[in-house]
């Protein structure tokens, strides 16, 4: 008795729902993501700003983009979802992107 | 809690060429985008899952091969999309301490355990979940945005209770108009926008939007938001609010960013507007629309004249079930009806397959049209709109008849 007392408490947290379903606990870990921009001007400013909320892919996978239409998808970033970029950094970052990603 | 580690620098070395040093030169997949930017890599590097279309690491972005859609209506859990706002989420959850709260306009604001939750009266429904963007990268012209192929999409049999039974169990208060969902990921920077979405009180409280602690018989994958996820049938997946942790019933329309400035669609017939047209009234994104895809064969394969090829695939209705599905293999010139399989439910993917024998040799373009209970057929021409949104265009698969 005292040792399936011990078993139990060894046992992970488990749930047991309807339909025979059990939740478990989970402990995991996701992929840091850590890859970096091409070489070349400005790719240092996109490094240091871009990749604090996102992967590198997310801009790698757009479509080409005017001037403007990057300038908007900066400015969009700082404005509605607070990313901490300097202002002084954001004309290398514009023209970094459409040196990749211009049309 | 989620940690990262940034490797700066690199050197000689572009993203992409680490990309498929990693994955192996041929762990690609060309999602043939229209102007290009179309191949990406398969990763197996994320917890819980098999092969995935990998479209973005941080925050995850993880796509369907369209071949799983082949194997069966209900999408393996190991194999289902992946869709995240924001990178801050939470890699341990215990079981035991997890709760979710109900408060707001209510008479007993509740902390429920899981135990708590799974002792409810069991519910069950097949849904597909949608990514309100899926196929955005086929848009012509292309838009900004997680450039998706088909595969953003899956379905499942969810395991769980009815949202009315927990919102009736906290007792809602008259004058509640509306209840917000939260979930345990959170913003990456102080002062962003929390992902956050409501719904109506009246659809809350129709019985079919659920909270589901399982998919397929098991408990959910981590990244598909383990431990409890809202459903919503019918509806885009941005309203399945994962590791649903707070329900606030709230006595005035919600007016969070997610709902008033994000996720917002033309209020046209499909969402369907011209490329720079303005002054468009708009509305929140909400029920799906009818699609079909053929699942067994890949553009450009080759077919034989006087042989008979099997052709299969997936519809589903959007919010409402299959009607029928109906096949050409003249580019949509004369179409003949396909046979259905085993009627899951109307929010659930249907199996289709015709029976086709090419006469001639030559090009020839297969096409698939879904028309859903609603008389809701899939259109002829793609509609467009800028944020990429409820794509739902009749397939086309080009094929060689030798």
């Amino acid at each position: 008795m005292k040792a399936l007392a011990i078993a139990l408490a060894l046992l992970p947290p488990a749930i047991a729902a309807a339909s025979g379903i059990t939740l478990k606990s989970l402990d995991l870990t996701l992929p840091d993501g850590a890859a970096t921009f091409p070489p070349g001007a400005g790719a240092d400013a996109a490094n240091g700003n871009c990749l604090a909320c996102h992967s590198v892919e997310m801009v790698l996978t757009q479509p080409a983009m005017s001037k403007a239409g990057w300038e908007a998808e900066v400015a969009k970033m700082r404005s509605v979802y607070k990313a901490p970029v300097d202002t002084k950094d954001v004309p290398a970052i514009v023209d970094y992107l459409v040196s990749i990603k211009g049309n | 809690m989620f940690t990262r580690r940034r490797l700066l620098g690199g050197a000689g070395v572009t993203g992409l060429a680490l990309w498929s040093g990693r994955a192996g030169a041929e762990a690609t997949v060309n999602l043939t985008l229209p102007g290009g930017h179309a191949t990406r890599p398969i990763t197996t590097d994320f917890p819980q899952k098999g092969a995935m279309i990998l479209q973005r690491t941080r925050p995850p972005l993880l796509e369907t091969p369209l071949e799983v859609f082949d194997e069966g209506v209900l999408t393996p859990n190991a194999r289902f999309f992946v869709r995240w706002h924001w990178s801050v989420i939470p890699t341990q959850v215990n079981v035991d301490t997890f709760r979710l709260r109900v408060h707001g306009q209510v008479e007993q604001p509740l902390s429920l355990s899981l135990a708590d939750l799974t002792a409810l009266p069991p519910f069950e429904i097949v849904a597909v979940n949608q990514c309100s963007g899926n196929s955005r990268g086929y848009f012509e012209p292309r838009v900004a945005g997680g450039e998706w192929g088909n595969g953003a999409m899956g379905n499942a049999r969810w395991t769980g209770v009815r949202l009315k039974d927990v919102l009736d169990k906290a007792g809602v208060k008259a004058g509640a108009v509306a209840v917000r969902f939260d979930g345990l990921d959170e913003p990456t920077v102080a002062g962003a926008p929390d992902f956050v979405k409501s719904l109506g009180i009246d659809h809350a409280r129709d019985g079919e939007v659920m909270i589901a602690y399982a998919m397929n018989g098991e408990q959910l994958p981590l990244l598909n938001g383990f431990p409890l996820r809202l459903v919503v049938p019918g509806w885009y997946a941005t309203y399945w609010i994962k590791m649903l942790s707070d329900i606030e019933v709230l006595d005035q329309p919600d007016d969070n960013y997610w709902m008033k400035t994000a996720y917002l669609i033309p209020d046209t017939p499909g969402a369907d507007i011209k490329p720079g047209q303005v002054g468009v009234r708009t509305v929140p994104i909400n029920r799906m629309n009818p699609r079909s895809f053929i699942t067994n064969l890949k553009a450009g394969a080759t077919l034989h004249t006087s042989e008979i090829t099997p052709v299969r695939g997936i519809a589903f209705g959007g919010d409402t079930g299959v009607k029928r599905v109906d096949f050409s293999a003249d580019g949509g010139m004369t179409w003949e009806p396909a046979s259905l399989g085993k009627d899951e439910g109307k929010y659930s993917f249907r199996r289709f397959e015709v029976r086709f024998t090419p006469a001639m040799p030559g090009s020839q373009t297969l096409m698939v049209r879904c028309t859903n209970m609603s008389d809701v057929a899939q259109p002829e021409r793609p509609n467009w709109n800028p944020a990429g949104f409820m794509r739902n265009v009749i397939e086309s698969t080009p094929v060689s008849v030798v």
